[in-house]
């Protein structure tokens, strides 16, 4: 709190609640906000509308301005700002937020609301917004009075984020868009309370590093806790993991934090993860985790995750410690600068890798590699997702490239086989599993990054969940590519059917698919389509040479399943490598149970 | 490997200071139903009007690893600052008033009173066929208090819930007011061991 012996530094200016938002929004650094706009916050569309200040593009439903806001926000390293109306506004925005909440994702939502004296009376378009999203914000606030808009706002942006990031609801009654009241900058925090821990306890960080040292079978193991920390983090685990020579994996949501080209990365870990990757991790004697939360989709069988090995869990947020799995050496801290400490301590106590040790785990972990597990063959015309989305890699490989995805088998493909070397370039939903996500994500990178090439690999019925953003790609040209690995099944539901229901495909097949370049056409895109092989390579180049927005079509086969598996309630070790190895695999009623 | 973890389920009294804004119950109380976690008793009150500090005080039942995760969780909440496991860090008091209406006629109105006495209950209302104790003590002594009334007529209870502080001089429970912003170990914040 500003305490009243110290001066304002800068003297109050009085003004409207809506023109307080858009002022904060200008303070806060911010260039544009994903919106759509109702009753409750036209005072805000007025301001915009006059001062012009911020840049606002209309999405075509709320659930999209938040995925907008969070492809906008994992692409740029800043806060993404969505802007919706009271009831159904905010409503329609709460999977965004919930997705945002599971990715870590920072987003400053603004809702709007009826005015304060209707609250509680059932008003049109009333909800509960604070109540329906506390469980899936960082944080909320109702504004009662104008008095404290200025300070919340610019709190929202510090709280979003500050340590684990995160979304933050400001919900606005309309009166207090009208009042008039004091505009404050940005200053040191009013709140005592929120102060995330960001630099180690210097003796964890001796201890990590003696741990690392002694490792005979290490594997760094890194999740996005790495991508969230800033580039910083990412170009300091490559530079430790290079001093070790140490093997390395990836979460889904870690890819592109250590160069996938380093032939020193294993690839990504988990359910859909690679033999090596997996087996690393299983057999290990020594785990640095930096940046990742032990997920079920990674661990696996908890009981059977990584028996042998002593772990080191580095992560900014102390909830993520001992949640899932037991751990020896807890750092809690940004992962930049424990990387940083980790770095430094390691060089100053003359730390080497043990050689010979190390020499015999590359041995081992070769000859996992030798098994190529995602080796496929793509013969006869009928294209194979796997050929499809590794040809895309390919066309595209070197360029300025972003890939969102929808969430499915496509999605494990596209995480598979493309090849990240940096972060901020791969978007994808990962706690959450939003199918739709991709085409509105791929929306905001776009915003962001107007001259690179923005692919959504996308899955038919995924892409069918927010197919109406394509409305807003049109106007304002914004030359998305959505590249849709079309096999007419819900894929992923597909194959957990016949692994585990027996073959009862149970209302996982969409029959009366829209005709997706007609669709395209229709939204003002180019629709492509390619149903053979030959077709591909011609479908890609043209998708890739074209500057308006795409909808390419790709017929590819349609039972294909997604493999390496580890099937639900499996351990590491008891990966299926390929259609063949399932025949001797049953799944456990414990397993059945799990999503 | 890991830590062994302890299984054991225990319970555990802990204290909470938060900032006294709309929601703050609400986030708490979200928390534990969200996640699954036991409350046993949950109190809350305003304990410091000028710097709008409320204190809430918890009773849990967890394995340790799941205790820890509580505690992680409510410290990383926004209007918490600082929470404060009384159960294990070093010995403390609890608390519980209760009200108990006993309903009953002839001899067992004489035992109740000779046992309220022996409770150091308060008899604070009474009609020809009827008490109210007033009682105050450590949760146990009221469920012991409760027990024998209830044999000796019909009862209704009202519980406050604990509430619960450190024994000694020190005063623990204080913010970490106007440190600087990344202060490595803000005071009796929560640090996972
Ligand atoms: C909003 C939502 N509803 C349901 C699901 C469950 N689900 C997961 S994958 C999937 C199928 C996705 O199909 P498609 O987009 O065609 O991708 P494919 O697996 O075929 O590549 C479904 C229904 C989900 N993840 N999200
Ligand atoms: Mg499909």
């Amino acid at each position: 709190m500003t305490s009243a012996a110290q001066p304002d530094p800068e003297p109050q200016t009085r003004m409207t609640g809506a023109a307080i938002v858009l002022k904060a929004l200008q303070d806060q650094g911010v260039e544009v906000v994903f919106g759509y706009p109702g009753g409750a916050v036209l005072p805000i569309y007025d301001e915009l509308f006059k001062t012009n200040a911020v840049r606002h593009i209309l999405v075509r439903h709320e659930q999209g301005a938040v995925h907008a806001a969070e492809g906008y926000a994992r692409s740029t390293g800043k806060v993404g700002v969505v802007l919706v109306t009271s009831g159904p506004g905010a409503t329609n925005a709460v999977t965004g937020l919930t997705d945002a909440l599971m990715d870590s994702i920072p987003v400053v939502c603004l809702t709007g609301q009826v005015p304060t004296h209707l609250i509680g009376n059932d008003a049109f378009q009333e909800a509960d917004t604070t109540g329906i999203t506390r469980p899936c914000t960082k944080h909320n606030y109702l504004v009662k009075s104008v008095d404290n808009l200025a300070d919340i706002m610019h709190e929202a942006f510090h709280v979003a984020a500050r340590g684990r990031p995160g979304p933050v609801v400001i919900d606005l009654p309309k009166d207090v868009l009208f009042a008039d009241g004091p505009y404050r900058a940005p200053s040191a925090p009013r709140r005592t309370s929120y102060r995330p821990r960001t630099t180690p306890d210097q003796a964890a960080v001796e201890q990590a590093v003696d741990l690392i040292a002694s490792a005979e079978r290490p594997v760094f193991y890194g999740g996005g806790g790495l991508v969230n920390s800033g580039p910083e983090a990412s170009r300091l685990l490559t530079e430790f993991v290079r001093m070790t020579g140490y093997p390395t994996t990836l979460t889904l949501m870690g890819l592109g934090a250590f160069p996938a080209s380093d032939r020193r990365f294993l690839g990504m870990l988990g359910m859909h993860g690679t033999y090596e990757a997996n087996l690393a991790m299983y057999n290990c004697d020594v785990m640095i985790n930096i940046g990742a939360r032990f997920d079920d989709r990674v661990t696996g069988r908890i009981s059977d995750f990584s028996p042998h090995s002593r772990k080191i869990h580095v992560d900014i947020d102390p909830s993520s410690i001992n949640k899932n799995v037991p751990v020896d050496v807890p750092v809690i801290g940004d992962a930049a600068t424990v990387l940083a400490r980790m770095i430094e301590t390691w060089k100053r106590k003359g730390c080497q890798p043990k050689q010979d040790a190390l020499a015999r785990w590359w041995g081992q972990i070769d000859s996992w590699r030798a098994r190529d597990c995602l080796a496929y063959s793509q013969d006869g015309a009928v294209i194979k997702p796997q050929h499809a989305i590794r040809r895309l890699f390919e066309k595209i490989r070197g360029r300025d490239f972003y890939i969102t995805t929808e969430v499915g088998q496509h999605q494990m493909w596209a995480a598979q086989y493309f090849e990240f070397e940096e972060p901020n370039r791969w978007m994808t939903s990962g706690g959450l599993g939003t199918m739709g996500y991709g085409l509105p994500a791929a929306l905001g990178v776009q915003v962001a990054h107007p001259d690179a090439l923005v692919i959504d690999v996308a899955g038919e019925a995924s892409f069918l969940m927010n197919i109406q953003e394509l409305s807003t790609l049109c106007q304002y040209g914004l030359p998305v590519k959505a590249f849709i690995v079309n096999n007419q099944w819900m894929g992923m539901v597909r194959q957990w059917q016949e692994l585990i229901h027996g073959g009862r495909y149970s209302e996982s097949y969409t029959a009366s698919l829209p005709d997706f370049v007609k669709l395209a056409e229709s939204f003002g895109g180019v629709g492509l389509i390619a149903r053979t092989a030959d077709d591909l390579e011609g479908v890609i180049d043209e998708m890739l040479a074209v500057d308006r927005f795409v909808l390419a079509d790709i017929r590819v086969s349609k039972e294909e399943n997604c493999f390496p598996m580890i099937p639900s309630g499996a351990a590491h070790n008891e990966m299926l490598l390929g259609q063949d190895d399932r025949a001797e695999h049953e799944t456990s009623d414990d397993g059945m149970v799990l999503v | 490997m890991g830590q062994q973890e302890d299984a054991r389920e225990q319970r555990r009294t802990i204290a909470v200071l938060v900032d006294n804004e709309p929601g703050v119950l609400a986030r708490v109380i979200g928390l534990f139903s969200g996640r699954g976690y036991n409350i046993e008793s949950l109190t809350v009150s305003e304990v410091d009007p000028v710097a709008r500090f409320s204190r809430i005080t918890i009773v849990t039942s967890g394995t340790s690893m799941v205790i820890e995760q509580i505690k992680a969780q409510l410290a990383r909440l926004v209007p918490v600052h600082e929470v404060q496991d009384l159960s294990t860090e070093g010995p403390h008091i609890e608390r519980e008033l209760a009200l108990i209406k006993v309903a009953n006629r002839g001899e067992a109105r004489i035992e109740a009173l000779r046992i309220a006495d022996m409770f150091r209950a308060r008899a604070i209302d009474s009609t020809l066929e009827s008490f109210v104790f007033e009682l105050t003590g450590n949760p146990g002594k009221i469920d012991a208090f409760i027990g024998l009334m209830e044999a000796i007529g019909t009862i209704e209870v009202c519980r406050g819930g604990v509430v619960a502080i450190s024994r000694g001089s020190i005063i623990s429970m204080v913010t970490a007011e106007g440190d600087e912003e990344d202060d490595p170990a803000p005071a009796g914040r929560v640090l996972v061991s």
